[in-house]
């Protein structure tokens, strides 16, 4: 049956499609201040802060000659604006300069660390996820329990504990003494030939192509470090979900759905955690963005050649274009989980989905 | 049973939990009891407490207590020793003796915490009040910088800061500080909103209060406990954030007894030399669960609604 | 005729921080098929004895009764399976506030289809034409879309109109109206009075009418009971209400405003502690 279209109604349209405009538009100018603000902090600690940022460049030990163009390159003789204008153009071009250390360009060098990240953060938020959400569900449902008190503490301990100190000790014990995982890198060298990855998701290339050997020897790599990550995200997660199923357990209509007659597992997993899911999609997302951070300590240790590692080298190298052109890879990816969440909070609520 | 009720004790107790207070200063002492008698309840809290001042007590006292020196070592006799009655958390491989490194690394961690807290959270307070109460585009410009600053990745800025910079400790403490203060400025912005638009705040702009006078003298103050509270929480993240910083070379240089510069330097040796790299580790778990309890105990007694969770 | 329910002694008490809150001390009454409203002002108690019929009370709540039986099931021996069993089928509760008490991710019309399903083996296409139906037989024009209607964006009139179809939708026997209009504007709480009104009549259900007016409560019920304190001070035919013996009775007779007349200085109610003894 058709709802004929009064003034009214067609009024209260008009004015629902303009309210979607205006969050269109307004959604728009934080992504592009939020990015343009990262441009202006990296640009500031590339071309200000240093003495000479030329030589933050190059390394102390290149020829003057190279210097001088490199001067000329960079445009330094030009007014700080106009030498930000070219910074922008040039990052949005996905011009982030060349690396000293490998004379490639970052962009190139990034683009193979990248997948190596991406993975390790994928892996550590699902094991997250899928321990993390059922464990927090369980701490809110018998409430000061021996489940509520281990979520609790693991939730301690993992706002605690500094990380690469613990992946020092689980290398340690999962692999000089027990010998259960492999170290260092992703795949062992024998596969360097004969594994040729599609996506650099190793587990994802390696099931696509049924090699099972690979699949078992990335697996072996990716456990620890993984598994790392995988805590921290799960001690978020964990304490997240319990906060907001306690929360959604004390509400009326889940007096009404046991009034209905509704079974206590039906109550808490299809209706309490159903409406909790709405932050918890936020959360998640958020921890995601977490362990891309996380991973920065973590690939250090597990000579995980990933972005984390990347960085970090250049750093130890005084690699100034390379440590810039990670962070601001970082920085966007960061960003943009967090706008994305922000989104996804807002289509799951259909009480925010009507504005 | 009159006994009990004429002692001192009791009296005092009533004195300062009376419903009307005679001075302004029984007013403050009676609500300093409340939140302490309920901070006390929770053992967890006392425990953290217990451990930060233990922190401050070891690292005043650091002269002291440490039995050697924190950067001389004896190379030739003692370089790697396991524990033992002499060094009871043994050597590194210079020959200093890891419990007097760890005592004077407590200054260190006292250091950074202090010197970020002094700085971020007066920044984030001002710029928090100023935007709550100011309202119109200037709340919406700093906002807006505050949300930029607040999506960045925390550590990664840092270390791209530290890296211009240059290594060194002081380095490190403006790093984590410049990212560290968003949040405190929309916790103060919130808590200002909520009472902009009170009455008493309309009394003393009646009574001609400028602006600037009525942010620092009225508004300030009541965001006062919430800041407090985030800030204890946080810093066991800038604690962590540090000795990050630290064990990638970025923090204190050698041979100052920074403790992530400590795992970082007992890295190699963590086969067979597992105490050089471990026990620094364990000192900064320790500190960092210190805040985490403490953080949560003041909000638990601060905020009591928020305790039954 | 046998009653429909019996509530002999029915004791609930919680215990807090600071000792056991009795909540509801000694209720006894019995109800066939007929109305009886459930009058007392906030924390006598009124609200926990019908959720402790219900079986929803918080669970660490503690029940006692002599007696506490639905038609010929003893509810407190019964087992919670056995009891989940009957809400949603036999015993049905509708609560206060639509806005808070229906479920804000799930359409209306989901919500009305679970209770069906919960209780009866029957296809989701036969359960969404009962629920339209049920929809419709709460006066809710254009029942086919408001079946697929968040709850937040209807009003809550009909939101509440909507609580009364899911919980009624399976046919209880007996409904527990928990201050079913209290969140509404006056205007529309007579319309849902009116439509509890006709479905109670056409079903011959039992209703326990659970309020603070007082006035609603005797224009709508057979029976009235007044409760003080988690005890019954007062039970008695709402058409005997203007000749009620109890102090408390006629002090809260005494509150109601009327037209034409000056009152000053206007009745204070009074409460004595020996009427919660």
């Amino acid at each position: 049956m058709t709802i004929p279209v009064t003034p009214q109604l067609a009024g209260r349209r008009r004015a629902r499609a303009n309210g979607m405009a205006m969050n269109v538009l307004r959604f728009i100018v934080v992504v592009v201040t939020t990015y343009l603000g990262l441009l202006a902090v990296t640009f500031f600690i590339g071309r200000v802060i240093p003495i000479d940022p030329v030589l933050a460049v190059l390394g102390d030990r290149a020829p003057a000659s190279v210097v001088e163009r490199v001067r000329e390159e960079m445009g330094l003789n030009k007014p700080l604006y106009v030498q930000f204008y070219v910074y922008v153009k040039a990052a949005l071009s996905g011009d982030f300069g060349t690396s000293v250390l490998t004379t490639n360009p970052v962009l190139q060098d990034i683009k193979r660390a990248f997948p190596a990240t991406l993975e390790l953060a994928t892996f550590g938020t699902l094991l997250g996820t899928f321990i993390g959400v059922p464990l927090g569900v369980l701490a809110a449902v018998k409430r000061n329990s021996f489940v509520d008190q281990v979520v609790r503490v693991i939730g301690l301990v993992g706002y605690s504990v500094p990380i690469f100190w613990l992946g020092l000790l689980a290398l340690v014990v999962f692999y000089a003494k027990l010998r259960w995982v492999a170290f260092p890198g992703r795949l062992d060298v024998t596969f360097e030939y004969s594994f040729e990855p599609m996506t650099g998701l190793f587990l994802f290339d390696a099931i696509w192509q049924r090699q099972w050997d690979v699949l078992w020897d990335a697996f072996r790599h990716i456990v620890l470090p993984g598994s790392l990550l995988g805590y921290f995200s799960l001690a978020y997660i964990s304490r997240m979900t319990r906060s907001f199923m306690l929360n959604e357990l004390q509400q009326e209509y889940i007096v009404a759905a046991r009034a209905k007659g509704l079974s206590e597992t039906k109550i808490i997993w299809f209706h309490a955690l159903r409406n909790a899911a709405v932050p918890l999609v936020t959360v998640i997302a958020l921890s995601y963005a977490g362990l891309l951070e996380g991973s920065v300590l973590t690939e250090t240790i597990f000579s995980w050649p990933g972005i984390g590692l990347y960085i970090t080298n250049s750093l130890q190298n005084a690699d100034m274009n390379a440590v810039l052109g990670g962070t601001i890879v970082i920085g966007s990816v960061f960003i943009g989980i967090n706008l994305f969440s922000d989104l996804l909070y807002r289509t799951l609520d259909p009480r925010t989905r009507a504005r | 049973m009159s006994d009990i009720v004429n002692s001192p004790d009791f009296s005092r107790r009533a004195w300062l939990l009376s419903d009307r207070p005679a001075t302004r200063m029984q007013a403050r002492l009676g609500r300093a009891y409340t939140i302490w008698s309920r901070f006390a309840e929770n053992r967890l809290a006392l425990i953290g407490l217990g451990i930060i001042l233990l922190l401050i007590f070891l690292a005043i006292f650091a002269n002291v207590l440490a039995p050697y020196s924190p950067v001389q070592g004896d190379l030739r006799n003692a370089r790697l020793m396991p524990p033992n009655a002499a060094h009871w958390f043994g050597t590194d491989d210079q020959g200093r003796d890891i419990l007097s490194r760890l005592v004077f690394g407590s200054r260190l961690t006292l250091f950074v915490i202090f010197l970020v807290a002094i700085i971020a959270a007066p920044v984030g307070l001002i710029i928090g009040t100023v935007s709550g109460y100011a309202g119109g585009w200037v709340d919406a410009v700093l906002m807006r910088i505050t949300d930029i600053f607040l999506a960045f990745p925390k550590l990664v800025l840092a270390l791209a800061l530290v890296a211009a910079l240059g290594p060194g400790i002081e380095n490190a403490v403006l790093a984590i500080a410049v990212t560290s203060w968003p949040p405190y400025a929309r916790i103060a912005r919130a808590e200002t909103m909520t009472f902009r638009n009170s009455d008493f705040i309309s009394a003393v702009k009646l009574m001609g209060a400028s602006p600037f006078r009525i942010v620092l003298r009225h508004v300030m103050p009541l965001c006062l406990s919430s800041l407090i509270v985030r800030v204890t929480l946080d810093m066991a993240g800038i604690i962590l954030t540090a000795a990050g910083l630290g064990f990638l070379g970025l923090g204190a240089q050698p041979p100052l007894p920074e403790w992530g510069a400590m795992i970082a330097s007992g890295r190699r040796f963590i086969l067979d030399q597992w105490w050089v790299a471990t026990v620094p580790g364990i000192a900064i778990l320790i500190v960092s669960l210190g805040f985490n309890l403490l953080g949560d105990g003041l909000r638990d007694a601060l905020d009591p609604k928020e305790a039954g969770q | 005729m046998k009653p429909l329910l019996t509530v002999e002694d029915l004791r609930v008490s919680f215990p807090t921080r600071t000792g056991v809150v009795e909540a509801v001390r000694g209720v006894s009454f019995t109800l066939g098929r007929e109305r009886l409203g459930i009058v007392g002002e906030s924390g006598s108690g009124k609200s926990q004895t019908g959720r402790a019929i219900m079986g929803l009370t918080p669970g660490h709540a503690k029940i006692t009764a002599q007696k506490l039986a639905f038609g010929e099931t003893d509810l407190l021996k019964a087992s919670p399976k056995v009891r989940r069993d009957m809400r949603g089928r036999q015993i049905a509760m509708i609560l206060q506030d639509p806005k808070y008490s229906l479920n804000p991710v799930m359409t209306i019309g989901k919500q009305i289809m679970e209770t069906l399903r919960t209780h009866e083996k029957i296809s989701s296409g036969a359960a969404r034409d009962r629920a339209i139906a049920m929809l419709e037989a709460v006066q809710i024009r254009d029942a086919e879309r408001v079946f697929n209607l968040y709850p937040h964006e209807v009003s809550g009139g009909m939101g509440q109109r909507a609580m009364i179809a899911m919980m009624l939708v399976c046919g209880p026997e007996l409904l527990i109206a928990d201050e079913p209009t209290s969140a509404l504007d006056v205007t529309v709480q007579l319309e849902v009075l009116s439509i509890l009104d006709k479905l109670v009549a056409d079903r011959g259900m039992g209703l326990i009418l659970v309020s603070h007016d007082l006035r609603l409560v005797s224009s709508f019920c057979d029976r009235v009971i007044v409760m003080y304190a988690g005890k019954i001070v007062e039970e008695l035919p709402s058409a005997d209400l203007a000749n009620a013996k109890h102090p408390y009775t006629q002090g809260l007779l005494n509150c109601l405003p009327t037209l034409g007349t000056d009152r000053h200085p206007l009745p204070v109610l009074e409460r004595k502690k020996e009427w919660a003894a």
